[in-house]
Order: C-alpha cells, then structure tokens, then sequence
C-alpha cells in the first residue's frame, strides 16, 4: 500500500483478529431461491450475512426466516431512498421478514444488490431477536435504491438456521457470506 | 461449519498533513470483501468524498444516496458519473467530524459490476450535522485493486484517518 498524496503517519499490515470468523459461504445455484445456513454454533454473540445478489427473473426481495418458523412472527421496519425521494413503512406479523434484496433480470446486466445483515444475540435465549440490515441495489438509473432496516422474530429460541429466499432463483454468481462476532 | 478468523487490517493511512487524495494501490485479492473506515474532514469547506476504482475516470460509475439533516430526508441519484460517493457529510473544519464505513463487496471477483454500500456521518453540534447511507456501483467486472478518495472540493485535512480492512468468507 502506498500513498500518492499525503504522509502516512501510521501503517498495519495483515495483523489478525479473532473475533470475526468466517463461518460458511453460500452461493446461487441458477436453479433454486433458497439459501439456507443451517447447524449455526452457538459459540459466537452476533451474526453477520454479507451478501451480493441476484435473480435470474423478476424477484429481488429476499425473505429471511429463521429455525424454520414460517408462522406469523416476523415485523419489520424500513427507511429507503430511491434516488428522488425518500420513505418508510413497517410490517406486523409477517411469515417473513423482507428486509434484503437483489437485482433481477429487468435490472442493468452484471448489477448485484448488496445487503449487510447484523443478527444480534442470536443465541439469547432470553428476549425476542432483532436484525439490522443495510441494503442497497444501484442500476445506473431507475429502480435503484438503499434501505435501512430492522427485522424482528418474536422468539426467544437460539438461532440455528437462517434462511434467504427470493420468489426466483439466484444467480451463480450470487453469494451470501456467514460470519460470527464474538463477545468479550 | 469449520470457522476461520477475518476482518483483517490491511493498511492505515493517517494524513500528517492536508493533502488532495488518498490512495489505497496493490490490494491483495485475498479477501472478499473491504470495509474502508475514515475519520475526516476536509480543510476549507463543507463537502463530499467521492472514489474511483483501478484508476477509471471514465462515465462509469453510479449512486443512490439516502440523508437527513436533522430536519429534512431525502435522496439523490447520480448516473453515468464519473465518480461515485462515499460521505457526502464531510465538515470543512479541523475537528474531524466526518465518519464513514464503506463495504466494497466482492471486490475481487471478475464476473460481477462492484457495489458498496457506506454509511456516513458529520456528527457536529453546530456546522450542517447530517447522517446518510449510500449503495454505489462501479460498471466493471474487473477486481479491484486500487481506488483513490479524493474531496470534491479542497483538500482533506491534516489528521484524518483512513483504515481499510479486508472480509475473507470461508
């Protein structure tokens, strides 16, 4: 690394930190929506799914369950911009929490949307689970957008699995990424 | 599941005096992703934080970028730019108000156009204090192996700190 302007005062080069940890990576198939992360540890205190993703037809929302629970236990809350204006909304019992999303085949060819997805205290068994996302899908013109959200599952089981779904499949290059953070 | 430790730290740049541009070259492609994390300000006025990617100046960059002031939400959108932004809430002073983390996703691959997503901040009490997320896209599947942040106006100022971080998935 070298700078072209300006004075490095201070430099650090691959110094390695523990408590991030690469859990397990998931790619699209072209032929299924669904990407599950199943027999998640317990041993980490958050979560994190980094994701690039898209559809090989017209679906780009993603709809996260987790441990299976397709039932009406799912809220959600989310504040977007589309490019000219702004806006927010929320959603109660919901089967899902749709709060992630991807480009689709309507959208500008190689365009991936991107989603950052915080599960924390996902193995608390003690209080409801709570998620905090930032997404964005940008196409060069119309139809782009960034939303911040949070997403709520109303139980206090530990979560072992979670799974992504979009209404069409994902494409191969699509990846959904599973990392831990650790507690003191 | 077989768990392996990230979120490395590849380099620090830490400006000992004001300066037009920082740059970030021969990035490894070892990684998956890059979480860019500053702390700046820009020495003469309120301003914005743009990048390019591998040197391109070309018409081949675009954002959608979502603020409030503390009075007013909104969002803009530029196309075909030439650049596209990080932190559009840079103060202009010397207290080094300004912050932002940029993920720049899957930076390496050779298949996809690359996005990032930033979220920045000028926490100030008193000079436009704002907050904002923005999702940008570089149109190009070539990895990335440099970029370059530049103000839109004046240069960046003495102090700020920029420390880029690289994400490998197992």
């Amino acid at each position: 690394m070298s700078p072209i302007l300006g004075i490095i005062a201070s430099s650090n080069f691959q110094r390695v930190t523990s408590s991030y940890a690469s859990i397990a990576t998931a790619n699209g198939t072209g032929s299924s929506g669904v990407i599950t992360f199943s027999s998640i540890p317990s041993t980490y205190t958050h979560l994190q799914i980094r994701s690039i993703g898209r559809s090989t037809s017209t679906g780009t929302t993603i709809s996260i369950t987790a441990n299976g629970d397709t039932g009406s236990n799912y809220a959600r809350h989310y504040l977007y911009g589309d490019g000219a204006t702004a806006g927010a909304g929320a959603n109660a019992t919901q089967t899902s929490m749709q709060i992630a999303f991807t480009t689709g085949s309507g959208n500008l060819a190689d365009s991936y949307g991107a989603n950052v997805i915080d599960i924390l205290d996902y193995a608390n068994t003690n209080k409801y689970k709570t998620l905090r996302v930032l997404s964005g899908v940008d196409v060069n013109g119309s139809g782009g957008f960034v939303q911040l959200s949070s997403g709520l599952w109303q139980s206090s089981t530990a979560i072992t699995s979670i799974t992504l779904t979009n209404s069409t499949n994902y494409t191969t290059a699509t990846q959904f990424a599973l990392y831990g953070i650790k507690g003191a | 599941m077989a768990a392996g430790s990230t979120y490395t730290p590849i380099a620090t740049q830490t400006l000992g005096s004001a300066a037009a541009s920082v740059t970030f070259s021969s990035i490894s492609g070892a990684y998956t992703d890059l979480v860019l994390v500053t702390n700046m300000a820009i020495a003469t006025v309120n301003g914005s934080i743009y990048i390019r990617f591998n040197g391109d100046s070309g018409n081949n960059y675009s954002y959608t970028n979502l603020y409030g002031d503390g009075s007013t939400v909104g969002s803009v959108r530029g196309t075909n730019a030439n650049k596209t932004y990080i932190s559009w809430y840079v103060s202009r002073n010397t207290a080094l108000e300004a912050v932002s983390i940029t993920n720049i996703m899957n930076y390496s691959n050779a298949t996809t156009y690359k996005s990032f997503l930033s979220r920045g901040n000028r926490a100030s009490a008193s000079n436009s204090p704002g907050t904002e997320a923005i999702v940008g896209m570089w149109r190009n599947t070539a990895a990335i192996t440099s970029f370059v942040i530049t103000a839109d106006s004046g240069n960046i100022s003495t102090g700020s700190t920029f420390t880029l971080y690289g994400i490998a998935a197992a």
